[in-house]
């Protein structure tokens, strides 16, 4: 439990500093170990402890530079870690160009740093379809960060398709706050 | 009369060990006009308290939800009959009903009940049913709904399915803290048990074939990861954690494997097969697009998907068997997508787009292969076939909010389930 704790905190301090410096979406400032808050009802694992719990990292100053952006000053092509796409689309908007400079400068200057690339669609069309989307956008990003210099082994995909929106709503202002790829630098 | 059906012992079976929660408002959107009257007379009680829960209600509600009956108001019956002597035949005739069931609880002792019903012809005072069935009180639901499968089999030759199961993901809460939940009710809403709780999504419902055990997708390790889990005992066991996507769980008619979609590592989505006892997974298509929502023929040897090979998603069919080339179902439109199959193959219900909606459509695999659109909403999507084939269930939008519809295959008969809390989608009907 001790070294989980210890882990937690430090993923928390990284997270709390990402979003500091680049300004992240809430959603990455609360942190959760694997599998936390997931009950199976009737398992050993839901009999074994009473309830759900859900770990949000402490808020404020902590670990003011994380390793999300290492000496890497910063910029405020940097600070923004979300891709936004047109509807059934999945090639990256030319005015995206310096956000993926920006990443691939930092993840080529600082081969320990990982880099998660979350696809996302809007709510339209089937469930399953929209994983497909979704990890299309993803590798999208992944092969221009590649094109760049990028290694592979810094990068991962996962695709939440409609399943995690960042906005709730049903018109096209909210869908297009979906359509993305969110970058999440992970330890 | 035959022998043994003639007592249906019901057990109380305790599925699942997790609590009840919320409750479905049923509103029927569009009856068929043609709706046959029956009267389903309260039962009678022999004692008090087995009055408490109302078999006949049930029986109503039921066949009255199908939408293929018309169940006379209790406030309009002038007398309450509890077997074919005391029914009054005439009067009932006058009152427009074409059948009448009657019925009485007898104590067994405990909390068991005997509920004898009868089923009668009205016009020619022939009577169709006549059993009794052995309930204790967890049972009464199942007892009702299996004797309104009875009436329903007898009258229109069609077997019943309202004593089945629908599975579905209910999702409450607001961003950024949503709770998702599996849950497994009845086929009327009722009596909903959480299977599966998470934080994450879960995803993709899939029945086995037995009934017995649930396929589905979870993103509890924040990838996704598919799992089986049997509902008797929550056992549950994760079948797929491949690198990449793993989505879209369907079994196998035999049970013992699941067709799924798995990604290269460069993110092209394509459909294996993968065998639950031995884990010997064979890659089943092999193309740059998108290739997901696998649903297998009856006889195990062709499974339906989706494919946006040729620019937009459309509905293909390939055999499993090595060097098959997948055959293009559908053409109407640019996007048709998600098959599934009624059970005896006659119908595909998926996802079609039309006017910038999205909506159920039908399609006919026996004749001509002629599409029909079933549903008006704009966001209709993830059908399910009721195990008789005759209701497709589907999750649709209500004032913003995510809810369960049904649409009868001829389109006639629509109605709502309407959940009291939280957002609801992927319904997955159960077989029998």
């Amino acid at each position: 439990m001790g070294s989980s704790m210890t882990k937690m905190l430090s993923i928390g301090c990284l997270c709390a500093a990402a979003a500091l410096l680049a300004g992240c979406p809430k959603k990455a400032t609360t942190v959760e170990p694997p599998a936390a808050g997931t009950q199976v009802p009737g398992s050993s694992t839901a009999a074994g402890r009473a309830g759900s719990t859900t770990m949000t990292p402490l808020g404020g100053d902590a670990g003011a530079m994380g390793a999300g952006a290492q000496g890497a000053g910063a910029s405020g092509a940097l600070a923004r870690n979300v891709i936004y796409f047109d509807f059934d689309k999945s090639d990256i908007k030319p005015e995206y160009a310096d956000v993926i400079s920006a990443h691939a400068r930092n993840l080529t200057s600082h081969p320990n740093l990982k880099l998660k690339l979350e696809g996302n669609t809007d709510e339209r069309g089937t469930r399953e379809y929209n994983i497909g989307l979704g990890e299309r956008r993803a590798q999208a990003v992944r092969r221009a960060l590649m094109f760049q210099g990028v290694a592979q082994s810094q990068l991962t995909t996962v695709s939440f398709g409609a399943e995690r929106p960042a906005v709730e709503g049903d018109d096209e202002s909210a869908w297009a706050k979906n359509r993305r790829v969110d970058m999440v630098y992970t330890p | 009369m035959n022998k043994a059906p003639c007592s249906i012992a019901v057990l109380g079976l305790l599925l699942f060990c997790s609590r009840s929660w919320g409750e479905f408002v049923v509103e029927v959107t569009r009856g068929q006009d043609d709706a046959i009257p029956i009267a389903v007379v309260p039962f009678s009680p022999q004692e008090a308290d087995a009055g408490t829960f109302d078999v006949a209600q049930v029986v109503a509600d039921d066949l009255a939800r199908s939408g293929r009956f018309k169940a006379m108001d209790r406030k309009d019956m002038i007398e309450e009959p509890h077997n074919g002597a005391g029914i009054a035949f005439d009067d009932w005739r006058r009152l427009g009903n074409d059948y009448i069931l009657v019925g009485l609880m007898l104590s067994q002792g405990g909390d068991r009940y005997n509920i004898i019903f009868e089923l009668f012809n009205v016009l020619n005072r022939q009577r169709l049913l006549g059993y009794q069935i052995s309930a204790n009180r967890t049972g009464m639901r199942l007892a009702s709904h299996q004797i309104a499968d009875m009436v329903f089999d007898k009258i229109l030759g069609i077997r019943g399915a309202f004593a089945t199961r629908i599975a579905y993901i209910s999702v409450i809460g607001s961003l950024p803290n949503k709770t998702y939940r599996l849950v497994v009710a009845d086929a009327d809403g009722e009596n909903p048990h959480i299977v599966m709780q998470s934080n994450e999504p879960l995803m993709s419902p899939a029945w086995s074939p037995d009934g017995q055990t649930l396929a589905y997708v979870s993103f509890e390790d924040r990838l996704p990861s598919v799992y089986v889990q049997v509902l008797k005992t929550g056992e549950r066991r994760r079948v797929s954690a491949r690198a990449g996507v793993n989505q879209a769980p369907a079994w196998s008619p035999d049970g013992k494997k699941l067709a799924l979609t798995l990604s290269t590592r460069d993110g092209n989505l394509d459909v294996y097969v993968l065998d639950l006892g031995t884990q010997a997974l064979t890659r089943i298509t092999d193309d740059p697009g998108i290739d997901t929502e696998p649903q297998w023929s009856k006889d195990g040897q062709n499974l339906y998907f989706t494919s946006d090979r040729a620019g937009g998603p459309q509905i293909y069919r390939v055999g499993i068997e090595p060097g098959d080339h997948p055959r293009r179902l559908t053409f109407q439109g640019n996007y048709n997508a998600r098959p599934r199959l009624s059970s005896d193959e006659s119908e595909l219900a998926f996802v079609t787009q039309e006017d910038g909606a999205y909506r159920i459509a039908l399609m006919d695999l026996k004749g001509r292969g002629e599409m029909q659109v079933l549903t008006k909403g704009r966001f209709d999507v993830s059908p399910s076939f009721a195990p008789n084939g005759a209701m497709i269930i589907y999750a649709s939008r209500d004032r913003g909010r995510g809810v369960l519809a049904l649409v009868s295959v001829d389109g006639r008969v629509q109605e709502r389930l309407v959940a009291s809390e939280g957002e609801v989608q992927e319904p997955a009907w159960s077989p029998f």
